[in-house]
């Protein structure tokens, strides 16, 4: 499945990215290798001067789609296109400088014993970007809104608080004049009363200098305000994606729309119950046919067997999910693959007999599916 | 000394009839370190924690919400001091083994304490995977604890109530055998509030127990946690910098700034009609999931520096309404509209004018959080 940028051009693209990590199972002598289906065909584009968010829980893959597009990990399959055109392999100093990862925990990217200048300058040296070092770096701590900047470069990063550091982090990644900002989580892990700050900053970057930004976030309503397009990853797949607005009024797919329901929302009149929502699968042994069957409330036979195409469910706005599909081409589907392939999970709804079990166990045997 | 039985949570409660007070914290102070380098982290805080209810604490990091928590149960970690205060633990035990009556909390030597502490006033902070003993199993884990406070507990007894307690939130009798690391995030915490709840306490403080989650693991284990609160009795001190989080959760919220409670009033009415610049400030935070997109703000600049106060009232430097008075003196906390709410803020004293976002009116008396169908505890019999 795959998400076009509206409007604009794709400066860095992945192609049907796929991840696999080899991981130990068991303890011991028991203990085998085993292959974790990390990301699955994963395609998606950034534009300049737009921000593509990539929406899901933790463990759906977002990073390594980011890591892969940073080419700081390479895909097992598909391919990341700068410009339209396929990048080399490893990765080369140039495209290092152009692509710019921003991470949750800004310390990851600071050197803690240096003051913030130090920080700044690194970078610069490393790629020549400048000869005037001094205003580089009170021109940058200014673009990130840290004033006074004389101020701020001679402090510290502990000296600083959580925002203010994701703010130098960010200086930092501009500092070698980047054209895509990989922003991993960048504002997770901060205050809410300041999250908007640094959102606003993104905006602000890809408006007034057409930088071309991917924000992975799991939460959907920054996304919303933020991103001009979102994707949303689920086990390691695309499950939907459109423009930001259309996907958060008109969620397609029902992991989308257990993901709206599971935002805290204060207008909400009676929250909706998510007692019953279960958890995301095992990536080792992910369920057949559509990875969310066993936690969809419209799972249909069909869903259990074969992994749903994506369609387009109106202009821009793809999902991938078999309520979608005319039913013709449903039936037709069902008939090609007869139901011989038992599902991989027991506890998946309908088609485990419920009543005869106590609730309680039900309830958490599906929790822990 | 201790009120007849009166169920804490019943239908037909009326939101007038305040349940009785279970833990009451008054006037509390607490700094960090002596002397001159001293830091208040706490000053001047009330707090009254009623039987069966939820009481949100919110407020940016940094606020004083685990330092007044973490004293309050004399868990402090040095160089913190109580300065000054009191804590009353008003028992009322569920089970038969524990005390009972008025405790002074910051009065009560340690063996006091281990009676208290766990078996009547737990706690579940932020991550699990720290306070769990990363060595062993879960179930081992619970078969200390049982073994400690229920002597008279067989092993068979032991393993049961620990199944019993995972099933509760809702995991499989089989992650006894687990190991913390082999269990998601979700599933530490889930295990750490079975284990605050394994002991049947009255009260469990709950310190940004679902801040590292996902936003939909997180929703299951709140949703879990107010059923097994309307099951159990029990009342909790929920503190969040997330204040959109105590909106379906919480029946009073009292809101943090600089070491100072600014804001309290129950959940509905600090959410429609905030009247502290503050909290309005937290509750716009949010970009709204419906309507156009705009530009938000979220609230400017960050906390103060404890060390250096700003004069007057300490958020005035970010305050869009700040006024002349805000930079000279510092408002008090003070009742406005009847006993149920108070907030410390000049624009709600004198003849300031009000501004219109601070001047909703009450939302309706009823528009609460339903009211739970009372502890039905008493169904699952103790064995
Ligand atoms: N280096 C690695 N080795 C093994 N498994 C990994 C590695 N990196 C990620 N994974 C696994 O891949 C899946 C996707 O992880 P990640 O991309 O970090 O997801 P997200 O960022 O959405 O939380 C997870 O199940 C994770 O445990
Ligand atoms: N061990 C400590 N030593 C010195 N200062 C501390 C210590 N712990 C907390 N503080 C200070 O006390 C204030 C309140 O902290 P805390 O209670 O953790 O706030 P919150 O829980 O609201 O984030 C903070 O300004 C913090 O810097
Ligand atoms: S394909 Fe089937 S199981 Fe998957 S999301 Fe759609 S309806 Fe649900
Ligand atoms: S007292 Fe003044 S500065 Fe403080 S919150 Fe009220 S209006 Fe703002
Ligand atoms: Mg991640
Ligand atoms: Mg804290």
């Amino acid at each position: 499945m795959s998400a076009t940028v509206a409007g604009g051009v794709a400066v860095l693209e992945g192609k049907n990215l796929t991840k696999y990590f080899s991981v130990k199972r068991g303890h011991g002598v028991l203990a085998r290798r085993a292959l974790l289906y990390a990301v699955q065909d994963v395609s998606v584009s950034i534009g300049a001067a737009r921000v593509t968010a990539v929406v899901g829980e933790s463990g759906s893959g977002k990073t390594t789609v980011a890591r892969m597009l940073a080419k700081i990990i390479s895909p097992d399959g598909g391919e990341v296109l700068l410009d339209g055109r396929p990048t080399p392999r490893g990765r080369p100093r140039e495209y290092a400088r152009q692509v710019q990862m921003i991470f949750q925990d800004p310390f990851a990217s600071l050197n803690p014993v240096h003051r913030v200048r130090h920080n700044l300058v690194r970078p610069l040296k490393i790629h020549h970007v400048t000869d005037d070092v001094d205003a580089t770096v009170t021109g940058l701590l200014r673009r990130v809104s840290l004033e006074p900047p004389e101020e701020f470069a001679a402090k510290f990063p502990h000296e600083l608080s959580g925002g203010q550091r994701q703010r130098v982090a960010i200086a930092r990644a501009l500092a070698v004049r980047p054209r895509v900002l990989l922003a991993d989580e960048p504002v997770s892990m901060l205050d809410v009363s300041i999250r908007l700050g640094v959102l606003n900053l993104l905006a602000d970057l890809r408006d007034a200098e057409g930088l071309a930004i991917l924000y992975v976030t799991h939460d959907i309503g920054s996304a919303r305000y933020l991103a001009d397009t979102i994707v949303v990853m689920y086990a390691g797949q695309l499950v939907e994606a459109a423009p930001s607005v259309s996907l958060t009024d008109e969620p397609a797919h029902p992991y989308t729309q257990l993901l709206l329901s599971a935002a805290p929302d204060p207008e909400r009149p009676q929250p909706p119950s998510l007692v019953r929502s279960g958890a995301p699968p095992s990536l080792i042994a992910p369920p057949s046919g559509c990875r969310f069957h066993p936690r969809c409330p419209h799972a249909m036979e069909i869903c259990r067997r074969v992994s749903p195409p994506s369609v387009e469910v109106s202009s821009g706005h793809s999902a991938a999910c078999w309520l979608h599909v005319d039913s013709d081409r449903r039936l037709l589907e069902e008939e090609r693959t007869p139901g011989s392939v038992a599902t991989t999970d027991p506890s998946a709804p309908q088609s485990a007999p419920e009543c005869s079990q106590p609730t309680s166990t039900t309830r958490t045997r599906r929790k822990e599916a | 000394m201790m009120a007849p039985e009166a169920p804490a949570r019943t239908p037909s409660a009326k939101p007038a009839q305040l349940a009785e007070p279970v833990l009451e914290i008054r006037g509390l102070c607490v700094d960090y370190g002596y002397g001159a380098d001293a830091v208040s982290a706490v000053v001047d805080c009330d707090l009254v924690l009623r039987r069966g209810e939820v009481m949100g604490l919110a407020g940016e990091s940094g606020s004083g919400k685990s330092t007044l928590a973490m004293a309050a149960i004399r868990l402090l970690r040095s160089p913190g001091v109580i300065t000054a205060g009191e804590v009353l633990f008003h028992s009322r035990p569920f089970s038969e083994e524990g005390p009972r009556g008025t405790i002074d909390m910051l009065a009560a030597n340690d063996s006091v304490l281990r009676t208290v502490r766990w078996s009547e006033i737990s706690v579940v902070l932020q991550s699990a995977l720290n306070a769990l003993n990363p060595v062993i199993t879960i179930g081992a884990q619970f078969d200390d604890l049982l073994r400690v406070h229920r002597p008279s507990f067989s092993n068979r007894d032991r393993w049961n109530r620990s199944a019993e307690l995972l099933d509760m939130v809702g995991m499989t009798a089989d992650r006894l055998r687990s190991y913390p690391h082999e269990l998601s995030g979700g599933m530490c915490q889930r295990a750490m509030i079975a284990m605050a709840l394994a002991l049947e306490p009255q009260v469990i403080l709950l310190d940004e127990p679902t801040t590292a989650l996902d936003v939909v693991t997180q929703r299951e284990i709140l949703e879990e946690l107010m059923g097994l609160r309307d099951q159990l009795g029990f009342a909790a001190l929920f503190i969040t910098h997330d204040l959109s989080l105590l909106v379906e959760l919480a029946d009073e919220i009292a809101v943090m700034y600089a070491g100072r409670v600014m804001e309290r009033a129950p959940a509905a009415s600090l959410f429609h009609a905030p009247r502290l610049p503050y909290t309005y400030g937290l509750l716009n935070c949010f970009p709204p999931m419906h309507g156009p997109r705009r530009p938000m703000e979220g609230i400017p600049g960050s906390p103060p520096d404890l060390r250096v106060l700003p004069t007057g009232c300490a958020f005035h430097p970010r305050c869009r309404w700040a006024m002349e008075r805000c930079r000279q003196e510092r408002p008090v906390l003070r009742p406005l509209g009847g006993p149920n709410r108070e907030v410390a803020c000049w624009l709600h004293a004198g003849d300031a004018t009000i501004p219109r976002e601070l001047a909703h009116p009450e939302p309706p008396a009823a528009a609460g959080r339903p009211a739970a169908t009372g502890p039905a505890r008493a169904a699952r019999a103790r064995r």
